[in-house]
């Protein structure tokens, strides 16, 4: 019980810290738009609700830039801005915020195997009545997740993205390279990249843990093409990582890519910044990487954006070659919200799935894919990353992640991913830690088949 | 906690050992019902909580629902992978910081209790470390010991040392938080053991004098039994704090590289993080019993000739 309080000790100072970070990042970015913390004329019967993001950089400046647009046109509607932090902190805080009753009106989240735990028919608005959900607006790939029993709860909030591999096209171009669509191309083109010297062939940065899962959760396109019923008997306790090739294949990888010694020095200590920063000079070939982390790239690539592109990552078969696709999060509305605050939150959602709110979103990201309701039109001049990603959606080539297709993810596939790749212990034993880790949640959502 | 001794703790913990000897009851003068209101606070923040969290550890809890299961947590907890990490790692932890927290601080109480120039400046420069918050010395020392990046690593380079990666390392990792854990927490131990040495009372060097005693059998014979409710409490205070040790591990690795550095507060943690509540409760009851298990007994022993 001493620790209990020792934990929530150690959330808060996160928290704090956190908040620290913010603050700095909010001074240095200067000149955005200020979010109105201090109220305005305040008329009476003005309605102030707020609106609650993960605190990345990217997603602050569009969340900025969406309430300053939806305020020229809703002087009556007061919006502030509320920041969490993102990962499994962010996690918590969201869940313990929507039991504890005090959820912002409107908040930002995923979708997929995230929102399933939110338990969305108690704490959640259906919003399948609203305009611009109406039947053929939306993408398949993000009602797809974020639907109970047939209604929609949220609303798209940003623009889709791929998982695979970030790689530098300047480093492909010098040397002669080929986009690799199956596995074994890829480690040639590796051993290609390494024999030139001075570029490291793939980037890793364990000092962000969650990057260390890529070369997992991007393959999932691959097993689901070797095994198209993996998601059901997985989430039914009847296939496993460690005991389908297919979906063992990615801890392997791992583990093929720390043995051959293809990874940056810094490896154990990089953070994703340094990564981001490596793949758009060229210090670095390949970045395992989702496609939506691209959004803020501009800030750190030195205008050497468009030299980064994405490929599918490559199986075994290449002539299935099919991206792992996320869909973008959700907008929320917890169901504490009613009246007055209710009505403004749908009008600022409803906002948010004009092109004009849309528009206010990509002043702050940078698309990394094609949006998710057909309101929403992709300008010509994207990046690299979002016209590689949109060509896989155009022809098709998308299978989605498998977050989409299965409520259960392991809360320590990132550790899991880190003790492959600094050489602990085997892919082989990796995938089976990781069936362990995954069975805990499963059992915590009450799952059938798993007790 | 990574500043395992915390200030409180020690204040609380002197002035217990002297009255100790009073031996006889007798009523106090303030009737008992001015126990009412720190009565009702304890029960409610401190008894609720806790016998409740006896109850959620035997469930499957997660914040909207719970449903008994029994001791499946504890189960599930045991069979964790992290867990056989963590409990090795937290003895190892707790062990050596205490005992370089012994080692350490009797040394400089030593240092600062003769007569040396600037004294006054130096203890307070050895107590300044316990000030700052676990968290900022955590991220402080991460930056220093990157590996490519970090100062000491730039400073070992510099005379022909290739330097390890000390946070990055899977076999070093536990070690370099508990080398941060004694920089930070031995400024405590070491004014404790001041106290200790300061309130030796005189008659007894000078005794040792007569008799031709050493610096050596001095500090054998003298100090070191006479100093040792000091120690006692050193001991004490620094175990608590190492078994239970999380904040500086968890600004430093995080329990990484993969769970190479995981202690059990940080395995609680996480299972807490990743929403499975039951079982985090279940962990925390874990601790508590192994602390309890491990410290009682240590402090009778300790405490046992406590002649004052």
């Amino acid at each position: 019980m001493k620790f209990t309080n020792t934990a929530r000790r150690g959330v808060a100072l996160v928290a704090a810290g956190t908040a620290g970070v913010l603050l700095l990042a909010g001074c240095s970015a200067g000149s955005l738009g200020s979010s109105g913390g201090g109220g305005g004329g305040g008329s009476a019967g003005a309605t102030t609700i707020t609106f609650l993001v993960d605190n990345a950089d990217a997603t602050v400046k569009s969340a900025n830039a969406m309430i300053d647009a939806f305020k020229a046109s809703n002087p009556e509607v007061t919006i502030k801005l509320d920041t969490r932090p993102g990962g499994t902190d962010g996690d918590n805080l969201v869940k313990t915020k929507l039991s504890t009753g005090e959820m912002a009106e409107v908040f930002a989240y995923n979708n997929g195997s995230l929102f399933q735990a939110l338990k969305p028919t108690q704490n959640l608005v259906p919003l399948d009545d609203q305009p611009w959900a109406a039947s053929g607006k939306l993408d398949k790939l993000f009602t797809d997740s974020t639907s109970v029993d047939g209604k929609v709860y949220g609303a798209p909030f940003g623009t889709a993205f791929g998982g695979g591999i970030l790689y530098n096209k300047p480093v492909y171009q010098k040397l002669g390279l080929k986009v690799p669509k199956t596995w074994d191309e890829f480690m040639s083109n590796n051993d290609a990249i390494k024999k030139a010297g001075g570029i490291a062939p793939v980037e890793a940065t364990y000092g962000d843990t969650w990057t260390s899962q890529l070369p997992v959760l991007a393959d999932y396109a691959n097993v689901e093409a070797a095994v198209p019923d993996f998601a059901a008997k997985y989430t039914a306790n009847q296939a496993k990582y460690a005991t389908t090739p297919a979906a063992l294949a990615g801890f392997v990888h791992i583990q093929q890519l720390h043995d051959g010694g293809y990874f940056n020095k810094d490896f154990a200590s990089a953070k994703f910044n340094d990564g981001l920063k490596d793949i758009a000079s060229g210090k670095a070939a390949h970045y395992p990487q989702i496609g939506g982390v691209t959004s803020g790239l501009d800030a750190l690539s030195n205008g050497k954006t468009n030299d980064v592109g994405l490929f599918a990552w490559p199986g075994q078969d290449a002539s299935k070659n099919v991206l792992t696709g996320w869909s973008s999060g959700g907008l929320y509305i917890p169901k504490t919200v009613e009246g007055d605050k209710l009505d403004a939150a749908k009008k600022f959602i409803t906002f948010a799935e004009t092109q004009q709110g849309c528009d206010a979103f990509m002043k702050g990201s940078a698309p990394t894919g094609p949006f998710m309701t057909t309101d929403c039109k992709l300008p010509s001049d994207v990046t690299t990353v979002a016209k590689d990603t949109q060509a896989y959606f155009e022809a098709g080539n998308v299978s989605p992640a498998l977050e989409f297709k299965s409520p259960i993810k392991g809360p320590n596939l990132e550790q899991i991913c880190v003790q492959v790749g600094t050489g602990q212990v085997s892919g082989q034993k990796g995938a089976e830690l990781y069936d362990a880790d995954v069975k805990k949640q499963a059992q915590q959502l009450g799952l059938p088949g798993w007790d | 906690m990574a500043s395992t001794l915390s200030t409180a703790d020690a204040t609380r913990l002197a002035p217990a050992q002297g009255v100790r000897s009073g031996g006889k009851k007798r009523p106090g003068p303030y009737p008992y019902w001015f126990l009412i209101v720190p009565g009702i606070i304890y029960f409610l923040f401190f008894a609720v909580p806790t016998f409740s969290s006896f109850y959620y550890s035997f469930t499957r809890w997660d914040l909207f629902t719970s449903k008994w299961i029994g001791l499946e947590n504890y189960r599930t907890f045991f069979q964790e992978q992290a867990l056989v990490i963590g409990l090795r790692n937290t003895l190892i932890y707790a062990v050596m910081t205490s005992g370089l927290k012994v080692v350490i601080g009797m040394a400089l109480a030593l240092l600062l209790t003769s007569k040396i120039i600037a004294r006054g400046y130096l203890r307070s420069v050895i107590f300044f470390p316990v000030l700052v918050s676990a968290i900022g010395v955590g991220l402080t020392f991460t930056v220093l010991m990157n590996p490519e990046r970090g100062l000491i690593n730039q400073m070992l380079g510099a005379v022909g040392i290739n330097g390890p990666g000390w946070l990055t390392n899977p076999n070093l990792a536990i070690f370099s938080v508990g080398l941060v854990d004694v920089w930070k927490g031995v400024g405590l131990a070491t004014v404790i053991y001041i106290a200790g040495l300061v309130s030796i009372p005189s008659e007894y060097y000078e005794a040792a004098q007569v008799d031709g005693a050493g610096r050596w059998a001095v500090f054998r014979n003298i100090m070191l039994p006479l100093a040792r409710p000091a120690t006692a409490s050193v001991i004490t205070l620094s175990l608590i704090g190492g078994l239970r040790s999380f904040d500086l591990i968890w600004s430093m690795t995080r329990g990484g590289p993969g769970f190479a550095s995981d202690v059990i507060a940080s395995v609680i943690y996480k299972q807490y993080q990743a929403g499975f509540y039951g079982l985090s409760t279940a962990g925390s009851v874990v601790l508590f019993v192994l602390v309890t298990i491990i410290v009682v007994p240590l402090t009778r022993w300790l405490n046992r000739g406590d002649v004052t």
